[in-house]
């Protein structure tokens, strides 16, 4: 059969011939390329409860494939293999060998919340890729993706003070992934900053990076958040751990 | 038509200005107050207020990221007796919207938050404990288009002006029972109250196509390519249609605008026109508030030059 549509299969699944005769029947040329047959045998039947198991990711089991959250989807956009009702689809198959082949790229979602806006089902597919990056990274396929740095960062400041000083973000964040801080758009912008503020407040700020703005009687609400984690994190490794046993 | 959706309980409103407006959104911090304080409304600051996770504590987890936002809901309700809270940042706003939805809907971010504030000692926050509303209702519902259009004394005439909203504003739609609901509620798919203020105030507010699109103020620092070519569409869609400002009303966008721009001009060569200004700078400024007192000086976007040009400083 003639391919028609080449780009929606995977290219080395397609086998090309110059010229090729079957049976005495020369098909060379347009009719001459083939999809590859082959049978999938490497399914994790645990894959759509290790995702769902992670924040965000609760209610993929809803999703009907009807395709909305693609098709509204912003970095879908600029990126065509970025395609979040294909991973769920995965995801619920079971082919974890075919998801990561994207495994690059699914951190890089934006959370505009396009997909969630439209998805009929209330998959809440924005959480489902938060789910899929966070996945990727506890079972090792992909190091840490920025954007967790970055959540990790805010996190760990919220929980210590209950607030976040920007500042103190921005510099721990660019140190955590070792990013240089004099980048040229980078220093223009804090040139433009300067100029325009008023002595007092740059004073203030200053100070706001020394006495970090601060939640008073935070300590008691840091436990509980602290429990919470923990409880959830034996909760996935359960699910993880069990998956592998198996 | 005006009328029809005025209130007179918005005098005064717990008030939660959020991390980022002590921050970089210094300046939105300023002229809300400022505008507040002209108009006669009264901002009380919630007390002993904490973040609300912004869009990194959901990724954490999403119950920590509700219990964060109603612990300020309850403080409001019970230690402070208010009745509605107003959110300038899109958000915050945002999340508190959304922990109201969870506790309205979820039996198990009932149960899962009333465990943390048991165990906090707090008041246990119940749906429609406090109705959540941004600076955009609190003016367009507290004072009104007819109204404010009285009290102007520099009209923005000649200021052509795209109003951009942003994400968290208007999406998902389920976490916005109030928007959606004909004549006089705002839209999520074309949202309109801060083209109906600004125009009130005299601007000239041109056809945005891009008001709902995304700036990309997630991943602003980490994946600065992604953002810089989402906020560069923003920025000549604006430029297309003739926009000398852009109007913003939320500090993530805004400084997102701010940065990225740059960072276009510097790592793409594209330079763009349209200057950022809050909408509440503008709104001060209509209302014959300087320049200075309504932080326009702290923008990283630099807007005195257009501002003379028209006359308006
Ligand atoms: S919009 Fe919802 S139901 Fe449709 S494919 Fe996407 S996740 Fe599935
Ligand atoms: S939230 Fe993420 S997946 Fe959903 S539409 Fe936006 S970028 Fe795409």
């Amino acid at each position: 059969m003639p391919i028609h549509e080449e780009s929606l299969i995977r290219p080395e699944n397609l086998r090309k011939h110059e010229e090729l005769n079957i049976d005495n029947v020369d098909v060379s040329g347009h009719w001459s390329t083939f999809i590859e047959t082959r049978s999938v045998a490497d399914y994790n039947e645990n894959l759509e409860r290790e995702i769902s198991a992670f924040p965000g990711g609760a209610y993929i089991h809803r999703c009907w494939q009807c395709g909305a959250c693609t098709n509204s989807c912003t970095v879908n956009a600029i990126n065509p293999d970025f395609n979040p009702r294909y991973w769920i689809y995965l995801a619920r198959l079971g082919m974890e060998q075919e998801l990561l082949r994207d495994k690059e790229i699914i951190w890089q979602c934006v959370s505009c919340h396009r997909c969630t806006h439209v998805c009929p089902r209330d998959v809440e597919p924005e959480g489902v890729m938060k789910a899929l990056s966070h996945w990727l990274e506890a079972k090792g396929h992909t190091p840490k993706s920025q954007s967790q740095h970055f959540d990790e960062e805010f996190y760990q400041q919220i929980l210590e003070t209950g607030k976040i000083e920007e500042g103190r973000i921005v510099r721990n964040f660019f140190n955590r992934t070792g990013q240089p801080l004099k980048q040229p758009w980078l220093i223009r912008m804090v040139k433009n900053l300067i100029r325009g503020l008023p002595i007092m407040l740059m004073f203030k700020m200053g100070l706001s990076t020394l006495f970090r703005p601060k939640t008073k009687d935070w300590s008691k609400s840091k436990h509980s958040i602290e429990e919470l984690i923990e409880m959830r994190e034996l909760e996935r490794k359960k699910i993880l751990e069990g998956n592998e046993a198996s | 038509m005006n009328d029809r959706t005025m209130r007179d309980d918005l005098q005064t409103v717990a008030y939660y200005p959020g991390c980022a407006l002590e921050g970089t959104g210094h300046a939105y911090n300023r002229s809300t107050k400022r505008i507040a304080k002209k108009l006669g409304l009264n901002l009380v600051e919630i007390d002993n207020w904490n973040c609300c996770g912004a869009m990194e504590v959901k990724n954490i987890d999403p119950e920590v990221q509700n219990y964060l936002s109603v612990r300020n809901m309850a403080i409001a309700k019970h230690k402070m007796g208010m009745d509605v809270v107003m959110a300038p940042c899109n958000g915050c706003y945002h999340n508190l919207k959304k922990a109201e939805h969870d506790v309205t809907h979820k039996e198990e971010t009932r149960k899962t938050l009333k465990k943390m504030a048991d165990k906090t000692g707090q008041p246990e926050y119940k749906p429609g404990d406090v109705e959540t509303i941004h600076a955009l209702d609190w003016i367009k519902y507290a004072i009104g288009e007819e109204n404010l259009a009285r009290r102007v004394k520099h009209s923005l005439s000649g200021l052509k002006i795209a109003n951009y909203y942003g994400c968290m504003y208007t999406r998902p739609r389920h976490i916005f029972p109030e928007k959606d609901q004909g004549e006089g509620s705002e839209s999520t798919s074309k949202p309109h109250f801060m083209d109906d203020l600004l125009r009130a105030a005299g601007a000239e507010v041109v056809e945005f196509p891009l008001k709902t699109a995304c700036c990309g103020g997630a991943h602003t620092l980490s994946d600065c390519d992604t953002s810089t070519r989402l906020v560069l569409n923003i920025l000549q869609a604006a430029e297309a249609c003739s926009a000398d400002v852009i109007a913003t009303e939320c500090p993530t966008c805004h400084s997102g605008l701010e940065m990225h721009q740059i960072r276009a001009e510097e790592t793409l060569g594209v330079k763009t026109q349209p200057v950022m200004l809050y909408f509440t700078q503008l709104l001060g400024l209509a209302l014959g508030i300087s320049p200075r007192q309504l932080g326009i000086h702290e923008n990283i976007s630099q807007s005195l030059g257009l501002l003379r040009q028209k006359g308006l400083v």
